[in-house]
């Protein structure tokens, strides 16, 4: 604890003179960057009309209450495609991630110079570009459609599924593995009884997890034309047809929350 | 033993089923093998046009071999700028608002009308999609950045005080109590009994949504809130695949060394 | 049966764990490897089946030199040799009969034992093995569930299952109550009695190798510096192996009484 002298008395203090200095220079900078963010943000804001923003809003709250609940026969065949985007391409994803995972983890990779820089270079890519990018994409290439909105799940989401799982890889317990070794068992039941048991949790984890986050991300992959209830939500707004906007929302709202509540429940059997 | 021994010795061995109750695991191999089958049947794969579109996909990979970033690098560099104001100012924003929220909705510290309230906010930022919330922020502010920066400031409030409230009614009682004792005024209390504690995750999640926010300010682009991805919009919309694996590959390298400073961050601060 | 000629063994970063051990166990012969931390016990058991790479020397089993073996051929020879572990080194998430049954993996094809079908003998002889070590009634309970002197039971099934003709057991107890130590270091070398198995156990624990063995064998900074009966242990001797200490003062310890209770309490 560093004491500094103030006026000839002894004044505690809780952080020495360098490390105050630079606290502050952090602080400075993080302002300012701050600063400088809003003031652009706002110039290419037109403030003119935020005045009636309250209007806006009211205006289109008006016209999107009551939602339109006939169209609800219309949003069944959506809603089955969106859950099919979701469960298809987690499992889809799941697949292709186990290898990728085993040849990244550090402990289980078949060469650590070339086959893991190329496992994680396929991790970072897939995971960095959202889902929605992937479907514009793929739209472009296999063309509109349930498809293309499947691939680009699928595709997205195995990074995420292979990060998680090879840092469940290299975080085993080495002894085991050596236990089952040291029986004379061959390499593919050293993975099958030492490596696979003892991530099975983490796995059925991951799988739950990115299932419950696919079923979000699946909602919206109609804007781009990758099939699913957004298909609908987006030819509702292009219409300016607010009471089926509205139904949309809420049934999205449920498809969520039934989603999390699942998964929580599939978590908890599972662990 | 020998006796019971007898019992076992000659007898099959099998694993015992993960479910126990044979009725339910056939029910729910059954119920998959059926959902499975017409899950697939219901999608449409028009292989023609699949094959058609396999010429594009080889274009889209010959652009990320010699990727363009000259011919169209005003509007990737003033898109890009915008993201990364977005996100930043987003990130402060959101994590402003997060604080309040993540107290009011630990329950060992917030009276219960207060902590409903918050938790409240949390649930429904974390049921509402980024993209949804943008379009709706759209329809109402119009295009640009504004729209975004709302959208992803609510979004943070929903990730970050969720975590940050599960951090805080798990701290340690012992430690918060101690400087309770000594009579501290509740700001007092808040500032010396809980900070120090959640502190350090508070600095991790707030890298890590930094990260967050700016994977998402380049798709908010795509429904007209701002950012990067209208860019990217745009050159798929012409089919200039080299300017869009442009595009990916700056987003892949500014999230991968973002990743990197926060990983750095993160673990400086343990 | 077990030879070791000059054993030697370099970590990559350059510490000398082993330095030319020459070593000899016969068939039915049980004997205890002591010295203190990092001389070397557990490397030089390791160096065995090769879990290790030895750097150069070799190690002979029934004249087979198992250090010039291929992968499929170590694979083979590794059947021979059970290992016990300090930490049990179980499978947690499987049951204990899984764990067992793993002992014979080296015998059993791939997709038998993916499937878990293994050949009636086997489980047979995992069954007698989990009546011999009292967990009969728990063969379908998970490992990690059980008490540590139940695990490292479980651990000596499987180690037994594989048929061994040479048992390797590295710090058996060290994780274990002094009861629970005894009971499992008797039960270990009552076992390699009745299958006449060549035995190396590695203990730091002095008086509980004395106990139950009838050669010592002390090894100090990767070299033997003892190798005799129990008896011969005489201060001089166990100072050479782990340095200056008031060794009379801690063979007092030995508690007889305490002996005869767990016998008749069986």
């Amino acid at each position: 604890m560093p004491i500094i002298e103030k006026s000839g008395v002894k004044a505690w203090q809780v952080r020495d003179r360098n490390s105050q200095l630079i606290r502050w220079a952090m602080w400075l900078l993080g302002t300012m960057a701050f600063v400088f963010s809003w003031k652009v943000i706002s110039d290419n804001t037109q403030w003119a009309i935020m005045g009636n923003i309250g209007a806006v809003t009211m205006d289109i709250g008006g016209r999107a209450m009551p939602p339109r609940w006939s169209y609800m026969d219309q949003l069944w065949l959506p809603i089955w495609d969106t859950l099919n985007i979701a469960t298809l391409g987690t499992l889809f994803a799941l697949i292709m991630a186990v290898p990728v995972a085993f040849l990244a983890a550090s402990n289980t990779t078949p060469s650590r110079l070339f086959v893991r820089p190329i496992a994680l270079l396929i991790i970072v890519s897939t995971r960095s570009v959202n889902s929605l990018i992937w479907a514009l994409l793929l739209v472009s290439i296999v063309g509109p459609g349930v498809f293309a909105g499947l691939i680009a799940i699928s595709i997205r989401s195995i990074g995420f599924c292979a990060k998680l799982l090879y840092e469940a890889i290299e975080e085993i317990d080495e002894t085991q593995v050596e236990a089952i070794r040291a029986t004379g068992a061959s390499g593919w039941q050293v993975m099958v009884y030492g490596i696979v048991p003892q991530i099975l949790p983490a796995f059925a984890g991951i799988a739950v997890f990115r299932w419950d986050i696919n079923i979000r991300e699946s909602t919206v992959l109609g804007l781009v034309g990758a099939g699913g209830i957004g298909l609908q939500l987006q030819s509702s707004l292009n219409v300016l047809a607010w009471p089926q906007v509205s139904l949309i929302l809420l049934v999205i709202l449920l498809a969520v929350v039934i989603g999390e509540f699942v998964s929580a429940k599939v978590r908890g059997a599972i662990i | 033993m020998s006796a019971t021994l007898d019992q076992y010795v000659g007898k099959r061995w099998r694993k015992p089923h993960f479910i126990t109750s044979p009725g339910w695991r056939w029910g729910l191999i059954i119920a998959s093998v059926i959902y499975l089958v017409l899950a697939f049947a219901s999608v449409e794969i028009n292989w023609s046009r699949v094959y058609r579109g396999l010429s594009r996909g080889w274009e889209f990979i010959v652009g990320f071999a010699n990727p363009d970033f000259v011919s169209r690098w005003s509007d990737i560099s003033s898109g890009m700028a915008e993201s990364v104001v977005m996100t930043v100012a987003s990130t402060v924003v959101g994590i402003a608002l997060s604080i309040p929220v993540a107290l009011g909705a630990a329950r060992n510290i917030a009276p219960l009308p207060v902590y409903l309230v918050c938790r409240a906010i949390i649930a429904l930022s974390r049921a509402l999609n980024e993209i949804i919330v943008a379009i709706i922020l759209v329809a109402i502010l119009g295009f640009g950045p504004l729209a975004g920066f709302i959208t992803l400031s609510f979004a943070t409030i929903g990730f970050l005080a969720k975590l940050l409230a599960e951090d805080i009614e798990d701290m340690q009682k012992a430690q918060a109590e101690a400087v309770k004792a000594t009579g501290a005024k509740w700001m007092q209390w808040v500032n010396y009994g809980v900070q120090p504690q959640v502190m350090p995750r508070l600095v991790g999640l707030s890298m890590y949504r930094l990260d967050i926010n700016f994977r998402e300010s380049a798709v908010l682009g795509l429904v007209g809130a701002g950012g990067i991805g209208a860019t990217l919009n745009t050159a798929f919309d012409r089919y200039e695949f080299d300017s869009v694996a442009a595009i990916l590959i700056i987003i892949i390298v500014s999230v991968m060394v973002l990743e990197y400073l926060s990983g750095i961050i993160r673990a400086r601060m343990k | 049966m077990l030879k070791l000629e000059k054993l030697t063994k370099v970590y990559n970063t350059g510490d000398k764990a082993l330095s030319g051990v020459d070593l000899e166990v016969g068939k039915g012969q049980v004997i205890a490897l002591i010295g203190p931390s990092g001389a070397g016990k557990s490397t030089l058991i390791r160096c065995v089946n090769r879990l290790v790479q030895p750097t150069s020397g070799r190690a002979i089993l029934d004249g087979v030199d198992i250090t010039a073996l291929g992968a499929g051929g170590l694979r083979r020879e590794r059947r021979r040799m059970g290992m016990i572990f300090q930490e049990y080194a179980l499978v947690e998430r499987l049951s204990v009969m899984e764990n067992v049954l793993s002992g014979r993996l080296g015998y059993v094809g791939f997709w038998r034992s993916f499937l878990r079908k293994f050949p009636q003998s086997d489980v047979d002889e995992a069954y007698r093995l989990l009546d011999r070590v009292g967990l009969l009634h728990m063969a379908d309970k998970r490992a990690d569930a059980r008490s540590g002197g139940q695990r490292q039971r479980v651990g000596i099934a499987r180690a037994l299952i594989q048929d061994p003709t040479l048992l390797l057991v590295d710090e058996p107890t060290a994780s274990l109550d002094p009861k629970t130590s005894r009971e499992i270091m008797r039960l270990i070398v009552e076992m390699c009695r009745e299958r006449e198995l060549a035995t190396i156990i590695n203990i730091h624990d002095v008086n509980l190798a004395k106990m139950f063995v009838q050669r010592v064998v002390g090894l100090e900074a990767g070299r033997i510096v003892f190798d005799g009966a129990p008896d011969e242990l005489v201060p001089d001797v166990l100072t050479r192996i782990y340095g200056e200490e008031d060794w009379e003062a801690t063979i007092e310890t030995v508690d007889d009484a305490d002996e005869e209770n767990d016998e008749a309490g069986k």
